[in-house]
């Protein structure tokens, strides 16, 4: 496998109730490094699921998954290690409501990366800067409205220094007015050379950004 | 007009004299029922052992509850990952966690009296410990109480939380610590305090077992003086009393907690 590849699929499968549902039917594929893919398709055709499989949020039934040649499906390795090169954005931005802003984004990098609390929050700081987010560093995500807080998703991600971001319909939950705001955000990650997979239903962004589509329809 | 006045005069007069009766037959029976002998002392002595049991037992009781919580709802949790090794660790989970739904069942199934008769005449028949024996009766029954209360908090958080947690690369423990149960402590609060309002209610049947604690106690005073009233309102009083300060001091917690919210 070459260095230039980060995410190789081969085979997945994930299957409900035994055999019963098969969300997953055997999912082949290849991401490059910088590499932004849209995952469309309509509801309930296993694009969250394949997502979802990237971090091992689910457990594939059958198929590997290699994250930098490394298969993190193998039962023996550590998740936790594996899923620290991987960031998440969930549809319901699942913000720790006891924590403030700024306690969200560097409470798993202190914990995990060892970082010292400066170092994490100087991190942070520039961060909130780039998506226009600084002077909100103290609230609680309740006080936040819903693009605010998913753009706090995405930096929470990152301040993990991940390799691969996920992005589990991101815009989904948000007001119309909300969605371009956050799609601004994902739109410079990508210009930056961040490999991305991002589940959608917005066609806009995945023409103008996405470097490849994948179609899902029946797993 | 004159005798409208007359009436008035007659009534308040009726009323004062009424009062005074009243007020000289209340000071009478309380001098029966607590004064003389020195009666009071049962009603503190039982007081004390009501306390010492409800403290001690809802000690016990949730440390019980939140090792068998943790051990259900961590199973529960990560059943698909772990079952994945089928490896020892898995099968010790799950031995664990049916054997705590079998204590669960059995407790919750039969009625706290009957546990605590079991307890003192049957398992440990030969101990003349009857405080301890209640405390570990009561303990046990709340355990299973504040087990499932606490269980069905971990799992009322938003899922959601649990996956932010780990795609951050957290990992479970981590996650619950941090991420979790400071959730859950503020929502399950209530429940506990409840828990606690009912244990301390469910002590007043240890005088089945021959623990003179503060229902017994009224009971005593009332078979002493043929007099009902005054030591059974002054036992519920007492419970009231208790419950209200409980109610107070968890109210000034929850107020403090959801401060950082706002």
């Amino acid at each position: 496998m070459s260095d230039n590849i980060l995410v190789k699929v081969n085979g997945l499968k994930k299957y409900y109730k035994g055999e019963e549902v098969k969300a997953l039917d055997g999912i082949t594929t290849e991401i490059k490094r910088g590499e932004v893919v849209v995952v469309i398709g309509p509801s309930g055709s296993g694009k969250s699921t394949f997502l979802r499989s990237l971090n091992l949020l689910e457990i594939p039934t059958a198929g590997e998954i290699y994250l930098d040649n490394e298969e993190i499906t193998d039962p023996k390795i550590s998740i936790n290690k594996a899923r620290r090169k991987t960031g998440m954005v969930f549809q319901h931005f699942n913000l720790f409501p006891n924590m403030t802003v700024m306690g969200n984004m560097t409470f798993a990098p202190k914990k995990l990366l060892k970082k010292s609390k400066e170092e994490a929050e100087a991190k942070a700081m520039e961060l909130l800067k780039r998506v226009g987010l600084a002077d909100r560093a103290d609230a609680y995500p309740s006080q936040l409205s819903g693009g605010q807080k998913q753009r706090i998703a995405i930096v929470r991600a990152l301040c993990m220094e991940p390799e691969l971001m996920l992005f589990d319909e991101p815009t989904s939950a948000l007001d119309p007015e909300m969605v371009g705001e956050t799609l601004d955000v994902m739109k410079e990650l990508a210009k930056e050379g961040m490999t991305m997979v991002v589940v959608t239903h917005e066609m806009g962004f995945a023409k103008e950004v996405g470097s490849r589509v994948i179609f899902m329809d029946e797993g | 007009m004159g005798k409208i006045i007359e009436w008035i005069t007659q009534t308040c007069a009726g009323i004062g004299e009424w009062f005074q009766v009243t007020a000289a037959e209340f000071a009478k029976q309380f001098h029966l029922n607590f004064i003389k002998d020195n009666r009071w002392e049962y009603i503190v002595d039982g007081l004390g052992r009501t306390l010492i049991i409800t403290v001690l037992a809802a000690i016990l009781g949730f440390a019980i509850g939140v090792v068998v919580a943790a051990l259900r709802s961590t199973y529960d949790l990560n059943k698909e990952v772990m079952s994945r090794r089928k490896n020892f660790g898995y099968r010790i989970f799950s031995f664990f966690n049916k054997l705590c739904k079998v204590y669960i069942a059995v407790i919750r199934g039969t009625p706290v009296v009957v546990q605590l008769m079991i307890m003192y005449f049957v398992i440990f028949a030969s101990s003349t410990n009857s405080t301890g024996i209640a405390v570990l009766a009561f303990g046990i029954n709340s355990g299973a109480y504040v087990a499932e209360i606490i269980r069905a908090g971990i799992m009322s958080v938003d899922r959601g939380q649990f996956e932010a947690g780990r795609s951050l690369g957290l990992n479970y423990v981590q996650t619950m610590i941090f991420v979790i149960i400071p959730q859950v402590f503020k929502s399950v609060l209530p429940s506990l305090l409840n828990e606690a309002i009912a244990l301390l209610k469910e002590t007043s049947i240890a005088g089945y077992v021959g623990i003179v604690d503060l229902t017994k106690a009224g009971e005593i005073i009332k078979g002493v003086t043929f007099s009902a009233f005054m030591p059974l309102i002054a036992v519920a009083l007492i419970y009231l009393t208790i419950v209200i300060f409980l109610t107070w001091i968890v109210g000034k917690i929850e107020r403090r907690l959801r401060k950082n919210e706002r």
